[in-house]
Protein backbone atom coordinates (compact mmCIF):
# COMPACT_ATOMS: atom_id res chain seq x y z
CA UNK A 1 0.00 0.00 0.00
CA UNK A 2 1.54 3.26 -1.13
CA UNK A 3 0.26 6.46 0.43
CA UNK A 4 -0.18 9.70 -1.52
CA UNK A 5 0.60 13.20 -0.18
CA UNK A 6 -3.18 13.72 0.01
CA UNK A 7 -3.51 10.60 2.19
CA UNK A 8 -0.88 11.96 4.56
CA UNK A 9 -2.51 15.35 4.94
CA UNK A 10 -5.88 13.63 5.45
CA UNK A 11 -4.50 11.41 8.22
CA UNK A 12 -2.69 14.35 9.85
CA UNK A 13 -5.96 16.28 9.90
CA UNK A 14 -7.81 13.36 11.52
CA UNK A 15 -5.00 12.96 14.05
CA UNK A 16 -4.91 16.72 14.82
CA UNK A 17 -1.18 16.81 14.12
CA UNK A 18 0.66 19.65 12.47
CA UNK A 19 3.42 18.28 10.21
CA UNK A 20 6.06 20.17 8.24
CA UNK A 21 6.23 19.45 4.48
CA UNK A 22 9.52 17.60 4.91
CA UNK A 23 8.10 15.49 7.63
CA UNK A 24 4.96 14.68 5.66
CA UNK A 25 7.13 13.38 2.81
CA UNK A 26 9.37 11.30 5.12
CA UNK A 27 6.32 9.84 6.84
CA UNK A 28 4.72 9.05 3.48
CA UNK A 29 7.63 6.75 2.60
CA UNK A 30 8.05 5.25 6.06
CA UNK A 31 4.34 4.60 6.60
CA UNK A 32 4.05 3.08 3.11
CA UNK A 33 6.82 0.60 3.86
CA UNK A 34 5.31 -0.30 7.26
CA UNK A 35 1.88 -0.79 5.62
CA UNK A 36 3.46 -2.97 2.97
CA UNK A 37 4.89 -5.10 5.79
CA UNK A 38 1.57 -5.41 7.65
CA UNK A 39 -0.29 -6.18 4.42
CA UNK A 40 0.94 -9.77 4.84
CA UNK A 41 -2.00 -10.21 7.25
CA UNK A 42 -4.17 -10.54 4.14
CA UNK A 43 -2.57 -13.96 3.53
CA UNK A 44 -4.19 -15.40 6.67
CA UNK A 45 -7.56 -17.05 6.30
CA UNK A 46 -9.81 -15.65 9.04
CA UNK A 47 -13.35 -16.23 7.76
CA UNK A 48 -14.54 -18.15 10.83
CA UNK A 49 -12.35 -16.42 13.41
CA UNK A 50 -13.82 -14.21 16.12
CA UNK A 51 -11.86 -10.98 16.60
CA UNK A 52 -10.00 -10.97 19.93
CA UNK A 53 -9.90 -7.60 21.62
CA UNK A 54 -9.11 -8.98 25.06
CA UNK A 55 -6.73 -11.76 26.02
CA UNK A 56 -8.17 -12.40 29.47
CA UNK A 57 -11.79 -13.22 30.25
CA UNK A 58 -12.91 -9.82 31.49
CA UNK A 59 -16.44 -8.73 30.70
CA UNK A 60 -18.42 -5.79 31.94
CA UNK A 61 -17.00 -4.73 35.27
CA UNK A 62 -19.62 -2.91 37.29
CA UNK A 63 -19.51 -0.67 40.30
CA UNK A 64 -22.04 1.54 42.04
CA UNK A 65 -22.41 4.88 40.31
CA UNK A 66 -21.19 6.98 43.20
CA UNK A 67 -18.62 9.74 43.16
CA UNK A 68 -15.60 9.00 45.29
CA UNK A 69 -13.89 12.17 46.46
CA UNK A 70 -10.14 12.47 45.98
CA UNK A 71 -7.85 14.07 48.53
CA UNK A 72 -7.60 17.90 48.51
CA UNK A 73 -3.88 17.53 47.73
CA UNK A 74 -4.61 15.49 44.61
CA UNK A 75 -7.29 17.96 43.54
CA UNK A 76 -4.90 20.89 43.97
CA UNK A 77 -2.20 19.10 41.99
CA UNK A 78 -4.63 18.47 39.12
CA UNK A 79 -5.66 22.15 39.08
CA UNK A 80 -2.02 23.20 39.25
CA UNK A 81 -1.29 21.16 36.12
CA UNK A 82 -3.79 23.15 33.97
CA UNK A 83 -1.94 24.90 31.11
CA UNK A 84 -4.17 27.98 31.53
CA UNK A 85 -6.71 28.87 34.20
CA UNK A 86 -8.88 31.53 35.76
CA UNK A 87 -8.99 31.03 39.48
CA UNK A 88 -9.49 27.32 39.84
CA UNK A 89 -11.21 26.93 36.46
CA UNK A 90 -9.59 25.43 33.38
CA UNK A 91 -9.46 28.04 30.63
CA UNK A 92 -9.93 26.95 27.00
CA UNK A 93 -10.83 28.54 23.66
CA UNK A 94 -14.50 28.58 22.77
CA UNK A 95 -15.55 25.43 20.95
CA UNK A 96 -17.85 27.20 18.42
CA UNK B 1 30.71 -6.71 47.62
CA UNK B 2 29.78 -3.05 47.81
CA UNK B 3 26.24 -2.18 48.86
CA UNK B 4 25.14 -1.00 45.41
CA UNK B 5 26.18 -4.36 43.93
CA UNK B 6 23.80 -6.37 46.11
CA UNK B 7 20.67 -8.01 44.77
CA UNK B 8 17.32 -7.21 46.37
CA UNK B 9 17.32 -10.54 48.19
CA UNK B 10 20.87 -9.97 49.49
CA UNK B 11 19.96 -6.42 50.51
CA UNK B 12 16.91 -7.69 52.42
CA UNK B 13 19.11 -10.16 54.32
CA UNK B 14 21.68 -7.49 55.20
CA UNK B 15 18.97 -5.08 56.34
CA UNK B 16 17.27 -7.78 58.43
CA UNK B 17 20.61 -8.72 60.05
CA UNK B 18 21.34 -4.99 60.59
CA UNK B 19 24.66 -5.44 58.76
CA UNK B 20 23.85 -2.06 57.22
CA UNK B 21 20.99 0.40 57.39
CA UNK B 22 18.61 1.50 54.66
CA UNK B 23 20.20 4.95 54.87
CA UNK B 24 23.66 3.48 54.18
CA UNK B 25 22.32 1.41 51.32
CA UNK B 26 20.35 4.31 49.84
CA UNK B 27 23.37 6.63 50.11
CA UNK B 28 25.52 4.04 48.33
CA UNK B 29 23.00 3.72 45.51
CA UNK B 30 22.64 7.52 45.20
CA UNK B 31 26.44 7.90 45.09
CA UNK B 32 26.55 5.30 42.36
CA UNK B 33 23.82 7.11 40.41
CA UNK B 34 25.65 10.43 40.74
CA UNK B 35 28.86 8.83 39.47
CA UNK B 36 27.28 7.00 36.54
CA UNK B 37 24.54 9.29 35.31
CA UNK B 38 26.85 11.55 33.28
CA UNK B 39 27.82 8.49 31.19
CA UNK B 40 24.78 6.26 31.02
CA UNK B 41 22.01 8.75 31.84
CA UNK B 42 19.82 6.03 33.32
CA UNK B 43 17.91 8.59 35.38
CA UNK B 44 16.00 11.66 34.29
CA UNK B 45 15.43 12.62 37.93
CA UNK B 46 16.89 11.56 41.28
CA UNK B 47 14.73 12.29 44.31
CA UNK B 48 17.58 12.19 46.85
CA UNK B 49 16.01 14.05 49.77
CA UNK B 50 12.77 12.14 49.64
CA UNK B 51 14.67 8.84 49.20
CA UNK B 52 16.79 9.50 52.29
CA UNK B 53 13.69 10.47 54.26
CA UNK B 54 12.05 7.17 53.25
CA UNK B 55 15.26 5.29 54.13
CA UNK B 56 15.30 6.81 57.64
CA UNK B 57 11.65 5.88 58.06
CA UNK B 58 12.47 2.30 57.02
CA UNK B 59 15.30 2.17 59.56
CA UNK B 60 13.01 3.44 62.30
CA UNK B 61 10.31 0.96 61.33
CA UNK B 62 12.78 -1.89 61.55
CA UNK B 63 14.14 -0.70 64.90
CA UNK B 64 10.60 -0.39 66.31
CA UNK B 65 8.85 -3.39 64.80
CA UNK B 66 11.51 -5.89 63.79
CA UNK B 67 10.95 -8.06 60.71
CA UNK B 68 9.69 -6.28 57.61
CA UNK B 69 8.79 -7.12 53.98
CA UNK B 70 11.78 -8.05 51.76
CA UNK B 71 11.44 -4.67 49.99
CA UNK B 72 11.52 -2.60 53.16
CA UNK B 73 14.28 -0.01 52.93
CA UNK B 74 15.50 -1.19 49.51
CA UNK B 75 16.23 1.54 46.91
CA UNK B 76 14.09 1.07 43.80
CA UNK B 77 13.86 3.09 40.56
CA UNK B 78 10.64 3.82 38.67
CA UNK B 79 10.25 4.27 34.91
CA UNK B 80 9.20 7.80 34.05
CA UNK B 81 5.80 6.77 32.64
CA UNK B 82 4.66 5.54 36.08
CA UNK B 83 3.23 8.18 38.44
CA UNK B 84 4.87 8.99 41.77
CA UNK B 85 2.82 11.66 43.57
CA UNK B 86 4.50 15.06 43.69
CA UNK B 87 7.28 14.01 41.29
CA UNK B 88 7.42 14.88 37.55
CA UNK B 89 6.23 12.14 35.18
CA UNK B 90 7.29 13.06 31.66
CA UNK B 91 7.23 9.70 29.82
CA UNK B 92 10.21 11.15 27.96
CA UNK B 93 7.98 13.60 26.08
CA UNK B 94 8.14 17.36 25.61
CA UNK B 95 4.34 17.49 25.65
CA UNK B 96 4.30 16.70 29.41
CA UNK B 97 7.85 17.74 30.30
CA UNK B 98 6.59 19.93 33.17
CA UNK B 99 3.82 17.63 34.36
CA UNK B 100 3.90 16.72 38.05
CA UNK B 101 2.03 13.54 39.01
CA UNK B 102 -0.94 14.33 41.29
CA UNK B 103 -1.20 10.77 42.69
CA UNK B 104 0.66 7.47 43.02
CA UNK B 105 0.24 4.68 40.50
CA UNK B 106 -1.15 1.57 42.21
CA UNK B 107 2.21 -0.21 41.78
CA UNK B 108 3.99 2.72 43.44
CA UNK B 109 1.48 2.80 46.32
CA UNK B 110 2.10 -0.95 46.75
CA UNK B 111 5.88 -0.50 46.71
CA UNK B 112 5.50 2.18 49.38
CA UNK B 113 3.28 -0.11 51.43
CA UNK B 114 6.07 -2.71 51.26
CA UNK B 115 8.49 -0.05 52.52
CA UNK B 116 10.54 0.42 49.34
CA UNK B 117 12.65 3.56 48.96
CA UNK B 118 11.97 5.30 45.65
CA UNK B 119 15.20 6.80 44.36
CA UNK B 120 14.14 8.41 41.11
CA UNK B 121 12.63 8.26 37.64
CA UNK B 122 14.38 6.44 34.81
CA UNK B 123 14.74 7.40 31.18
CA UNK B 124 12.76 5.75 28.40
CA UNK B 125 11.74 6.08 24.78
CA UNK B 126 9.10 8.76 24.42
CA UNK B 127 5.78 7.31 25.64
CA UNK B 128 7.53 3.89 25.68
CA UNK B 129 7.61 3.81 21.87
CA UNK B 130 10.94 2.39 20.86
CA UNK B 131 13.48 -0.37 21.38
CA UNK B 132 16.56 1.77 22.04
CA UNK B 133 15.83 4.55 24.59
CA UNK B 134 17.00 7.13 22.05
CA UNK B 135 13.76 9.08 21.56
CA UNK B 136 13.41 10.66 25.02
CA UNK B 137 13.13 14.45 25.27
CA UNK B 138 15.83 14.17 27.96
CA UNK B 139 18.38 12.65 25.57
CA UNK B 140 19.63 9.08 25.09
CA UNK B 141 20.53 6.45 27.70
CA UNK B 142 23.70 4.42 27.12
CA UNK B 143 24.45 0.77 27.83
CA UNK B 144 26.52 0.27 31.04
CA UNK B 145 28.47 -2.52 29.29
CA UNK B 146 29.50 -0.29 26.38
CA UNK B 147 28.65 3.40 26.26
CA UNK B 148 28.59 3.41 22.44
CA UNK B 149 25.67 0.97 22.48
CA UNK B 150 21.99 1.43 23.17
CA UNK B 151 20.66 -0.08 26.44
CA UNK B 152 17.58 -1.44 24.65
CA UNK B 153 14.16 0.02 25.22
CA UNK B 154 11.82 1.32 25.99
CA UNK B 155 12.65 0.73 29.70
CA UNK B 156 16.35 1.35 28.93
CA UNK B 157 16.88 3.62 31.94
CA UNK B 158 15.48 1.07 34.40
CA UNK B 159 17.60 -1.74 32.91
CA UNK B 160 20.77 0.38 32.87
CA UNK B 161 20.17 1.53 36.47
CA UNK B 162 19.85 -2.04 37.75
CA UNK B 163 22.84 -3.23 35.69
CA UNK B 164 25.14 -0.45 36.92
CA UNK B 165 23.90 -0.63 40.53
CA UNK B 166 22.29 2.79 40.68
CA UNK B 167 19.13 0.97 41.77
CA UNK B 168 18.76 -2.40 43.46
CA UNK B 169 15.65 -3.12 41.38
CA UNK B 170 13.36 -1.12 39.10
CA UNK B 171 9.90 -0.99 37.58
CA UNK B 172 9.46 -1.00 33.82
CA UNK B 173 6.53 -1.33 31.46
CA UNK B 174 6.23 -3.78 28.57
CA UNK B 175 3.90 -3.39 25.58
CA UNK B 176 5.90 -5.41 23.03
CA UNK B 177 9.11 -6.27 24.87
CA UNK B 178 10.01 -3.03 26.68
CA UNK B 179 10.96 -4.78 29.95
CA UNK B 180 12.51 -7.95 28.53
CA UNK B 181 14.56 -6.56 25.65
CA UNK B 182 16.47 -3.88 27.65
CA UNK B 183 16.91 -6.41 30.49
CA UNK B 184 18.50 -8.77 27.95
CA UNK B 185 20.72 -6.05 26.48
CA UNK B 186 21.92 -4.87 29.90
CA UNK B 187 22.47 -8.37 31.32
CA UNK B 188 19.75 -8.32 33.98
CA UNK B 189 16.41 -10.05 34.64
CA UNK B 190 13.12 -8.66 33.31
CA UNK B 191 9.63 -10.06 33.90
CA UNK B 192 6.50 -9.19 31.94
CA UNK B 193 3.64 -10.52 34.02
CA UNK B 194 0.42 -12.00 32.62
CA UNK B 195 -1.97 -9.36 31.28
CA UNK B 196 -4.30 -8.63 34.19
CA UNK B 197 -1.90 -9.63 36.98
CA UNK B 198 -0.62 -6.11 37.76
CA UNK B 199 -2.72 -2.94 37.83
CA UNK B 200 -1.87 -0.27 35.26
CA UNK B 201 -3.60 2.55 37.18
CA UNK B 202 -1.16 5.45 37.06
CA UNK B 203 0.80 4.10 34.09
CA UNK B 204 0.74 6.57 31.20
CA UNK B 205 -1.06 4.34 28.72
CA UNK B 206 0.46 3.37 25.39
CA UNK B 207 -1.53 0.40 24.02
CA UNK B 208 -3.98 -0.71 26.68
CA UNK B 209 -4.70 -4.23 25.45
CA UNK B 210 -0.94 -4.99 25.57
CA UNK B 211 0.61 -2.86 28.37
CA UNK B 212 1.85 -4.49 31.59
CA UNK B 213 4.05 -3.20 34.41
CA UNK B 214 6.78 -5.49 35.71
CA UNK B 215 10.13 -5.69 37.49
CA UNK B 216 13.70 -5.39 36.21
CA UNK B 217 16.07 -6.98 38.72
CA UNK B 218 19.48 -8.58 39.23
CA UNK B 219 18.17 -12.07 39.99
CA UNK B 220 15.12 -14.27 39.45
CA UNK B 221 14.33 -14.31 43.19
CA UNK B 222 14.34 -10.51 43.11
CA UNK B 223 11.83 -10.51 40.24
CA UNK B 224 9.56 -12.85 42.23
CA UNK B 225 9.79 -10.60 45.30
CA UNK B 226 8.94 -7.50 43.26
CA UNK B 227 6.01 -9.24 41.54
CA UNK B 228 4.69 -10.36 44.94
CA UNK B 229 4.69 -6.75 46.09
CA UNK B 230 2.97 -5.15 43.08
CA UNK B 231 0.51 -7.81 41.82
CA UNK B 232 -3.18 -8.24 42.53
CA UNK B 233 -6.56 -6.93 41.53
CA UNK B 234 -7.20 -3.20 41.73
CA UNK B 235 -10.62 -1.54 41.44
CA UNK B 236 -8.90 1.32 39.57
CA UNK B 237 -7.93 -0.99 36.66
CA UNK B 238 -10.92 -3.03 35.53
CA UNK B 239 -8.68 -5.32 33.45
CA UNK B 240 -6.85 -6.51 36.57
CA UNK B 241 -7.99 -9.89 37.85
CA UNK B 242 -8.10 -11.56 41.26
CA UNK B 243 -5.25 -14.01 41.81
CA UNK B 244 -6.38 -17.62 42.14
CA UNK B 245 -4.71 -19.59 44.93
CA UNK B 246 -2.79 -21.76 42.46
CA UNK B 247 -1.39 -18.65 40.70
CA UNK B 248 0.20 -17.23 43.84
CA UNK B 249 3.95 -17.48 44.23
CA UNK B 250 5.23 -19.62 47.10
CA UNK B 251 7.01 -17.85 49.97
CA UNK B 252 10.28 -19.37 48.82
CA UNK B 253 10.56 -19.89 45.06
CA UNK B 254 11.80 -23.41 44.25
CA UNK B 255 14.52 -23.92 41.61
CA UNK B 256 12.70 -26.51 39.58
CA UNK B 257 13.26 -27.74 36.05
CA UNK B 258 13.66 -31.54 36.21
CA UNK B 259 11.01 -33.13 34.03
CA UNK B 260 9.71 -29.76 32.88
CA UNK B 261 8.62 -29.82 29.24
CA UNK B 262 10.30 -26.91 27.44
CA UNK B 263 9.19 -26.10 23.89
CA UNK B 264 11.37 -24.66 21.16
CA UNK B 265 9.15 -23.10 18.49
CA UNK B 266 10.55 -24.33 15.18
CA UNK B 267 9.44 -21.11 13.46
CA UNK B 268 11.87 -19.14 15.66
CA UNK B 269 14.92 -21.30 15.08
CA UNK B 270 15.32 -20.88 11.34
CA UNK B 271 18.00 -18.22 11.15
CA UNK B 272 17.89 -14.48 11.62
CA UNK B 273 19.78 -14.72 14.91
CA UNK B 274 23.16 -13.10 15.27
CA UNK B 275 25.71 -15.98 15.58
CA UNK B 276 26.81 -15.02 19.11
CA UNK B 277 23.18 -14.93 20.27
CA UNK B 278 22.49 -18.29 18.61
CA UNK B 279 25.53 -19.89 20.26
CA UNK B 280 24.56 -18.58 23.71
CA UNK B 281 20.97 -19.81 23.32
CA UNK B 282 22.10 -23.26 22.12
CA UNK B 283 24.41 -23.55 25.11
CA UNK B 284 21.59 -22.54 27.45
CA UNK B 285 19.35 -25.22 25.92
CA UNK B 286 22.06 -27.81 26.62
CA UNK B 287 22.37 -26.56 30.20
CA UNK B 288 18.61 -26.98 30.66
CA UNK B 289 18.74 -30.45 29.14
CA UNK B 290 21.56 -31.31 31.55
CA UNK B 291 19.33 -30.17 34.42
CA UNK B 292 16.70 -32.68 33.37
CA UNK B 293 14.39 -30.53 31.25
CA UNK B 294 12.51 -32.34 28.51
CA UNK B 295 13.30 -30.20 25.44
CA UNK B 296 10.75 -30.56 22.64
CA UNK B 297 10.22 -28.94 19.29
CA UNK B 298 6.84 -27.25 19.02
CA UNK B 299 5.07 -25.17 16.41
CA UNK B 300 3.52 -21.70 16.61
CA UNK B 301 2.15 -21.68 13.05
CA UNK B 302 1.11 -18.02 13.03
CA UNK B 303 4.34 -16.74 14.59
CA UNK B 304 5.36 -14.98 11.40
CA UNK B 305 2.26 -12.76 11.60
CA UNK B 306 2.75 -11.59 15.19
CA UNK B 307 4.81 -8.52 14.28
CA UNK B 308 2.29 -7.43 11.67
CA UNK B 309 -0.57 -7.88 14.16
CA UNK B 310 1.38 -5.90 16.75
CA UNK B 311 2.23 -3.07 14.37
CA UNK B 312 -1.48 -2.65 13.55
CA UNK B 313 -3.01 -3.04 17.04
CA UNK B 314 -0.36 -1.08 18.96
CA UNK B 315 -0.45 2.11 16.82
CA UNK B 316 -4.26 1.95 16.65
CA UNK B 317 -4.47 1.95 20.44
CA UNK B 318 -1.71 4.57 20.62
CA UNK B 319 -3.64 6.92 18.36
CA UNK B 320 -6.68 6.66 20.64
CA UNK B 321 -4.80 6.76 23.98
CA UNK B 322 -2.66 9.74 23.04
CA UNK B 323 -5.61 11.83 21.90
CA UNK B 324 -5.79 13.00 25.53
CA UNK B 325 -2.57 14.96 25.01
CA UNK B 326 -4.10 17.95 23.29
CA UNK B 327 -2.80 20.86 25.36
CA UNK B 328 -6.12 21.35 27.16
CA UNK B 329 -6.11 19.81 30.62
CA UNK B 330 -2.39 19.32 31.17
CA UNK B 331 0.89 19.46 29.36
CA UNK B 332 2.24 21.79 26.75
CA UNK B 333 -0.24 24.16 25.09
CA UNK B 334 0.56 26.14 21.93
CA UNK B 335 -2.34 28.55 21.47
CA UNK B 336 -3.86 28.73 17.98
CA UNK B 337 -6.58 30.90 16.43
CA UNK B 338 -9.19 28.17 16.93
CA UNK B 339 -9.59 25.21 19.27
CA UNK B 340 -8.66 22.80 16.50
CA UNK B 341 -5.56 24.78 15.65
CA UNK B 342 -4.59 24.69 19.34
CA UNK B 343 -4.82 20.89 19.23
CA UNK B 344 -2.79 20.66 16.02
CA UNK B 345 -0.08 23.02 17.14
CA UNK B 346 0.21 21.63 20.68
CA UNK B 347 0.44 18.06 19.43
CA UNK B 348 2.70 18.92 16.49
CA UNK B 349 5.15 20.72 18.78
CA UNK B 350 4.90 18.39 21.79
CA UNK B 351 5.21 14.91 20.26
CA UNK B 352 8.48 13.56 18.90
CA UNK B 353 8.88 11.91 15.54
CA UNK B 354 8.31 8.24 16.45
CA UNK B 355 5.21 9.12 18.45
CA UNK B 356 3.76 11.13 15.56
CA UNK B 357 4.62 8.29 13.16
CA UNK B 358 2.70 5.77 15.28
CA UNK B 359 -0.26 8.10 15.79
CA UNK B 360 -0.42 8.58 12.00
CA UNK B 361 -0.23 4.83 11.39
CA UNK B 362 -2.93 4.06 13.96
CA UNK B 363 -5.21 6.84 12.75
CA UNK B 364 -4.94 5.42 9.25
CA UNK B 365 -5.59 1.82 10.38
CA UNK B 366 -8.73 2.91 12.24
CA UNK B 367 -10.06 5.28 9.57
CA UNK B 368 -13.19 4.65 7.55
CA UNK B 369 -12.54 2.21 4.72
CA UNK B 370 -9.42 0.69 6.30
CA UNK B 371 -10.72 -0.46 9.69
CA UNK B 372 -11.75 -3.92 8.45
CA UNK B 373 -8.60 -4.53 6.42
CA UNK B 374 -6.22 -3.57 9.21
CA UNK B 375 -7.64 -3.35 12.71
CA UNK B 376 -10.38 -5.98 12.50
CA UNK B 377 -8.12 -8.32 10.53
CA UNK B 378 -5.36 -7.93 13.14
CA UNK B 379 -7.82 -8.74 15.96
CA UNK B 380 -8.73 -11.97 14.16
CA UNK B 381 -5.13 -13.01 13.55
CA UNK B 382 -4.50 -12.17 17.21
CA UNK B 383 -6.99 -14.88 18.12
CA UNK B 384 -5.09 -17.38 15.94
CA UNK B 385 -1.80 -16.45 17.64
CA UNK B 386 -3.38 -16.87 21.09
CA UNK B 387 -4.76 -20.25 19.94
CA UNK B 388 -1.25 -21.30 18.86
CA UNK B 389 0.05 -20.62 22.37
CA UNK B 390 -2.91 -22.42 23.97
CA UNK B 391 -2.25 -25.44 21.75
CA UNK B 392 1.50 -25.39 22.47
CA UNK B 393 0.83 -25.28 26.21
CA UNK B 394 -1.06 -28.60 25.99
CA UNK B 395 2.27 -30.14 24.90
CA UNK B 396 4.81 -28.19 26.98
CA UNK B 397 5.00 -26.27 30.27
CA UNK B 398 7.01 -23.33 28.97
CA UNK B 399 8.47 -22.03 25.72
CA UNK B 400 12.07 -20.96 25.20
CA UNK B 401 13.30 -18.34 22.71
CA UNK B 402 16.04 -15.72 22.58
CA UNK B 403 14.76 -12.39 23.93
CA UNK B 404 16.27 -10.44 21.04
CA UNK B 405 17.79 -11.80 17.81
CA UNK B 406 20.68 -9.33 18.15
CA UNK B 407 22.68 -7.86 21.05
CA UNK B 408 22.74 -4.11 21.73
CA UNK B 409 23.38 -2.11 18.57
CA UNK B 410 25.24 1.17 18.11
CA UNK B 411 23.60 4.42 19.15
CA UNK B 412 21.99 6.04 16.11
CA UNK B 413 22.19 2.89 14.00
CA UNK B 414 18.46 2.36 13.49
CA UNK B 415 16.88 5.72 14.26
CA UNK B 416 16.03 6.51 10.64
CA UNK B 417 14.85 3.03 9.78
CA UNK B 418 11.75 2.33 11.90
CA UNK B 419 10.88 -0.94 10.17
CA UNK B 420 14.29 -2.45 10.89
CA UNK B 421 13.95 -1.43 14.56
CA UNK B 422 10.47 -3.01 14.67
CA UNK B 423 11.82 -6.31 13.29
CA UNK B 424 14.11 -6.67 16.32
CA UNK B 425 10.95 -7.20 18.43
CA UNK B 426 10.25 -10.52 16.73
CA UNK B 427 10.55 -12.76 19.83
CA UNK B 428 8.86 -10.49 22.34
CA UNK B 429 5.70 -9.08 20.74
CA UNK B 430 3.74 -12.32 20.37
CA UNK B 431 3.84 -12.66 24.18
CA UNK B 432 1.93 -9.38 24.57
CA UNK B 433 -0.40 -10.25 21.69
CA UNK B 434 -1.33 -13.47 23.56
CA UNK B 435 -1.22 -11.84 27.02
CA UNK B 436 0.97 -14.58 28.53
CA UNK B 437 3.86 -13.98 30.99
CA UNK B 438 7.54 -14.13 30.01
CA UNK B 439 10.87 -13.61 31.69
CA UNK B 440 14.21 -12.62 30.18
CA UNK B 441 17.37 -13.63 32.00
CA UNK B 442 21.08 -13.47 31.16
CA UNK B 443 22.46 -16.48 29.26
CA UNK B 444 25.91 -15.33 28.19
CA UNK B 445 27.62 -12.83 25.97
CA UNK B 446 28.14 -12.14 22.30
CA UNK B 447 31.36 -10.21 21.70
CA UNK B 448 31.22 -8.81 25.23
CA UNK B 449 27.55 -7.79 25.10
CA UNK B 450 24.89 -9.54 27.19
CA UNK B 451 22.47 -12.01 25.60
CA UNK B 452 19.05 -12.77 27.07
CA UNK B 453 17.05 -15.98 27.19
CA UNK B 454 13.25 -15.77 27.21
CA UNK B 455 10.95 -18.27 28.95
CA UNK B 456 7.25 -17.91 28.17
CA UNK B 457 4.55 -19.43 30.39
CA UNK B 458 0.84 -20.12 30.56
CA UNK B 459 -1.56 -17.38 31.66
CA UNK B 460 -0.95 -16.64 35.37
CA UNK B 461 1.70 -19.38 35.58
CA UNK B 462 4.61 -17.10 36.48
CA UNK B 463 5.51 -19.72 39.11
CA UNK B 464 6.68 -22.23 36.48
CA UNK B 465 8.82 -19.83 34.43
CA UNK B 466 10.32 -18.22 37.53
CA UNK B 467 11.20 -21.62 39.02
CA UNK B 468 12.75 -22.81 35.75
CA UNK B 469 14.63 -19.53 35.37
CA UNK B 470 15.93 -19.85 38.91
CA UNK B 471 17.25 -23.37 38.22
CA UNK B 472 19.04 -22.18 35.06
CA UNK B 473 20.39 -19.10 36.83
CA UNK B 474 21.88 -21.24 39.62
CA UNK B 475 23.47 -23.67 37.15
CA UNK B 476 24.88 -21.08 34.74
CA UNK B 477 25.70 -18.50 37.42
CA UNK B 478 26.42 -15.62 35.02
CA UNK B 479 26.30 -13.16 37.87
CA UNK B 480 29.32 -14.79 39.59
CA UNK B 481 31.27 -15.36 36.36
CA UNK B 482 30.61 -11.93 34.97
CA UNK B 483 29.69 -9.53 37.68
CA UNK B 484 27.75 -6.49 36.64
CA UNK B 485 29.86 -3.78 35.03
CA UNK B 486 31.52 -1.98 37.90
CA UNK B 487 33.36 0.87 36.20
Amino acid sequence: MSLTPADISGIAKLARLELSEDEAETFRHQLSSILKFVDKLAEVKTDDVEPMSHVVPVHNVWRTDEAEPCSPATRDAVVKAFPDKEGELLKVKSVF
Amino acid sequence: MELHELSLTEAAKGLAAKTFSSREMTEAVLRRAAAKNATTHAYVLLTEDEALRQADEADHRRARQGEQSPLDGVPIAVKDNILVAGVPATAGSNIIKDYVAPYDATVVARLRRAGAVIVGKTNMDEFAMGSSSETSCHGVTRNPWDAEKIPGGSSGGSAAAVAEGSAIAALGSDTGGSIRQPAAMCGVVGLKPTYGRVSRYGLIAMASSLDQIGPITKTVDDAAAMLGAIEGQDPMDSTSLPLAAESKLPEKLPAKIKGLRVGLPKEYFVGGMEPGVEAAIKEAIETLRGLGADIKEISLPHAEYALAVYYVLMPSEVSANLSRFDGIRYGHRVAGASLEETYRKSRGAGFGREVRRRIMLGTYALSAGYYDAYYLKALKVRKLIANDFAQAFTEVDCILTPTSPIPAWNLGEKVDDPLSMYLADIYTVSVNVAGVPAISLPCGFSAGLPVGLQLIGRHFDEKTILSAAKAYEAAADWRAKNPLPTN
